[in-house]
Formats: C-alpha cells, structure tokens, sequence
C-alpha cells in the first residue's frame, strides 16, 4: 500500500478564500520595527494569540519596500493563519498590508500608533485580538484532499549526509506529491550553482528554463558584484564545511537532490511572490534558512520539509517546519530537533522509497495537527529578506 | 557494516558515513546509483561525513561526485586519503 494516493485525506482549516490551512493561528503583525513592542503587549494580554516581530519597515523604498509588503500581506494571508490583527506607526502603510490581507476574506484590522500612544493602542488592539482569537478557537478541523497542501522544502546545516541521505528522501516524497498535483516550491537561488544545467534541464518548457536562468544569473551578478573573496567563508558556511562539504558546486549538487527525479520545474517565483497553478515552482530565493523559509511562508505554503545534516534548528512562526537528518551523530546529539530519522538509508537498512514514505507520513501527522520539533521548542524565526538600504 | 558512500562508479571521492574510521582500516563502500559494493583502504582518519578520495589525483584534475565536476585539485591527494578544503576548491566566483 503506498502511504499516499489520490483519496488521501488530511484533516485541515478551509479558509474564506478555499484554500486550506493546517495550523489556526491569530498573528498580531507588526508593519515596522517600532510597532514590535505595541504587538508583542497585545500578544502577552491575549493568550492564543502570537506576535511576530521583526526589524524592518522604515524608510524603505522601491523593489526592497515591494518586498516587504508583499511578505507582510503574504504571512497575513497564508491559510495556517486564521486572523489577523497589523499595528503599525502610521495608518497609511498600515493600511496597505491590511487591505491586501483582506482580499483573502479573512478577519483583519489594522491599528496606527501615532495620535493614540501605545496604550491605547494597545488596549483597542487587545480587544480585536480577543474577538478573533476566541472566533477562531471555534474552527474546527475537516477532512481535505492531501493534494491542497502546498508543501516547500529548503535544507540547512547542510553535510554530505544531506546530499546522500536527507535531501533525497525529501526528492522522493516530493515526486511522489507531484504526482497528486500538489503545490511544491524549492530555491537558494546561490545554492543551485554547479547544478544550474541540471535544473535548467528539468524545466517544463522554454519559458520557464529562461526565467530560471534569468533569476540565476541575476544572482550570480549581485555575488560577484559584492564578493571578497570565493565566498570560501560564507558558501558553503563553515558549519556546512565542518561537516565535509567542501566546494559550491558538491553543496548544490546535494541540495537539488530535493527535487527528486520525477518532478518538472513547471514555474518561476520571485520572492515571496504566489504560485498561480500546482506543480513544482522555483522562487529566487536567499540560501539564508530562515529567510527562505519566511518567503516559502509568504508565498502561502502550510508544511514545509527542512533536511538537515549537521543540525539546524529552524522554525518560523505560522509554517511547520519537518526537520530530517540521515547523520546518526546529529540524530544522537540532537535529538530533539529531528523528526525525522532517515540514517538507516546510509546502512541501507532502508531504501529511498521507505524513506520517502516516512517523509510523507511525518507530512499527514503533521497536517492532522501534530507539532513538529521546532514549534514544540519555540522557534519562530521570522526574517524578512532585504535587497538594499533603506532610504 | 557501510563505511562510505559514493554516488556513482565515475566519482572520484566518497562520503565517510560512520563514526571512528582511522588510517589504516579497509572501508566498505556502497555504491548508491548502481546499488553494489566496493572497497578502499583508508590512508588517514576521517570525520564522518568527510570525504574520502578513490584514486590518486594531481594539481588541477577535476574532482567528480555525483558524477559532476565539483571542483578542483590543488594540492596532491593520494587513495585513501582525506578530500576537503585543503587540497580541493570551488571553479565558480
């Protein structure tokens, strides 16, 4: 019996907009760095409710302030989060996010600070965070075709246990996902270089193998136009060379192991920006974990596969991240990170495809509501990706 | 017992994936793409996860694993020795 076919089933949250959720979440989102303090008092007063801090939103222009925007509004309406409540220094941008998160239909209301304080802010904020949180505490669960799960995956930490034994049990569950028709995204545009022509080659047609190229190459130019050095310090980071990784080219051969063998690449993203149809998308994306997985988040995945080899320990605040390892030290020394243990593969104890269905099987536990080991240790890593200074 | 793994029979290094390997130790190796065995006496100790190299390789020779170019040679690696940064090095950047 295969673990996964076409009436499989998760139980999940169908949202206003249709799409489905596994996680119920109410965020209190802050639009800039000075409204953190205001959003984390709202989210201590209201229990059930989470903030989700960050640094950036001052001064910010251009491509860099689309971005940013585009990652506040796509967090607000990914379907793992139920409401939505922004504060933010002033109404106008504050607004903006608001509005883009409420085409989901979702409950979302925006608070300005200037002209109130943080108290009262703080106090009308608390009392909508109250309203949705005790609102979506009645959500219930239903059952959803597996194949409405948009799953991303991006590795860290990486080894050469990744490329041998982790990213290939990712590979294995995503070709056996793309087959239902499911949602997948992979990227760490710098990590692809060495591999470039073997992912150009598995792009579904022309059109998209130039967009790839296109993300790729831009890329390329924006390391070489600011490098030091080979970038012998940074890719592969020293963590990645402690653990035997040697040149660019061995880690990104190892990291496109987690496209599988199967799947096409059937569309190009650019950060943070949502797919328009299923299949397997590439977004341009940094290399950096939880910058990556922030974007995937954005861009509204709701289950994301993280293989790891040395162990990272990444989590983000509205997606689960699954972490894998096939290293038996890191699965020893690390336990409570790994939720999924695939070292036997490398004693051949069991076969990729075992491997993968484990893979899919942490995937329906974790959509059915079991939290994974970054979430129940509290890592809410929310790093927005800048492409400049501010202003 | 699996010591190291290598991807295809074309690669010219291969990942040590046990703890404790030591100089002087003959390691079996899984060859993962064509499923068969393969050996090679281990000439210095190696980490886990650290690569050992298959055959003898001078200055300037590509390094292969997954059956592509990885890299270059910079410094003269022996069978059975280690493979990592100081005696192999990225072409890109």
């Amino acid at each position: 019996m295969p673990t996964i076919s076409k009436d499989t089933t998760i139980l999940g949250y169908r949202r206003e907009n249709g799409r489905v959720g596994i996680r119920n979440h109410v965020i209190i989102l802050p639009l800039d760095d000075l409204s953190n303090a205001a959003a984390e008092a709202v989210a201590h007063n209201i229990k059930g409710t989470m903030a989700i801090p960050h640094p950036y939103g001052r001064l910010q222009f251009g491509a860099d302030l689309d971005l940013h925007f585009r990652t506040l509004i796509g967090t607000g309406c990914n379907p793992n989060v139920a409401a939505v409540v922004v504060i933010g220094i002033e109404d106008s941008w504050t607004n903006k996010v608001v509005d883009g998160i409420a085409a989901t239909g979702k409950p979302v209301v925006g608070f300005g600070i200037e002209g109130h304080g943080d108290h009262d802010t703080i106090k009308r904020a608390s009392q909508a965070a109250r309203e949705y949180v005790q609102w979506a505490s009645e959500k219930q669960r239903e059952p959803c075709p597996l194949s409405e799960l948009w799953v991303s995956t991006k590795c860290g930490e990486s080894d050469t246990t990744s490329g041998c034994g982790a990213n290939p049990t990712v590979g294995n569950a995503f070709d056996k996902l793309y087959g239902l028709g499911n949602t997948l995204v992979f990227g760490e545009t710098s990590e692809i270089t060495g591999g470039e022509n073997i992912v150009a080659a598995r792009c579904a047609n022309d059109q998209v193998r130039e967009r790839f190229m296109f993300m790729f190459n831009r890329y390329q130019d924006m390391i070489n136009r600011h490098k030091t050095s080979d970038l012998s310090d940074s890719q592969p980071t020293k963590g990645n060379i402690a653990g035997g990784l040697t040149t660019i080219e061995e880690k990104a051969l190892g990291n496109i192991q987690k496209i599988g063998k199967q799947c096409r690449v059937d569309g190009v993203l650019d950060k943070a920006e949502v797919p328009t149809h299923s299949g397997l998308w590439f977004m341009d994306s940094s290399s950096a974990a939880a910058e990556m997985v922030t974007l995937c988040a954005a861009s509204g995945y709701v289950a994301h596969f993280f293989p790891t080899g040395q162990g990272n320990v990444i989590g983000n605040p509205i997606l689960p991240v699954i972490k894998l390892c096939a290293n038996p030290r890191t699965v020893r020394l690390m336990r409570e990170h790994i939720d999924v243990d695939v070292s036997g593969l490398l004693q051949r104890e069991i076969n990729l495809d075992q491997a993968g269905d484990k893979a899919l099987e942490c995937l329906l536990r974790t959509a059915n509501g079991r939290l994974t080991a970054a979430e129940a240790l509290g890592h809410r890593e929310f790093v927005l990706t800048r492409l400049y200074e501010s202003a | 017992m699996i010591h190291f793994v290598l991807h295809d029979s074309k690669d010219s290094v291969a990942v040590v994936v046990a703890e404790g390997v030591k100089a002087g130790m003959t390691l079996n190796g899984w060859i993962m793409d064509e499923d068969r065995m393969t050996s090679v006496k281990a000439a210095q100790d190696i980490p886990i996860g650290h690569k050992i190299a298959l055959k003898d390789m001078a200055v300037g020779d590509t390094v292969w694993k997954y059956a592509v170019d990885i890299g270059k040679v910079v410094a003269p690696i022996h069978t059975g020795e280690h493979a990592h940064v100081h005696n192999i090095k990225t072409k890109r950047w």
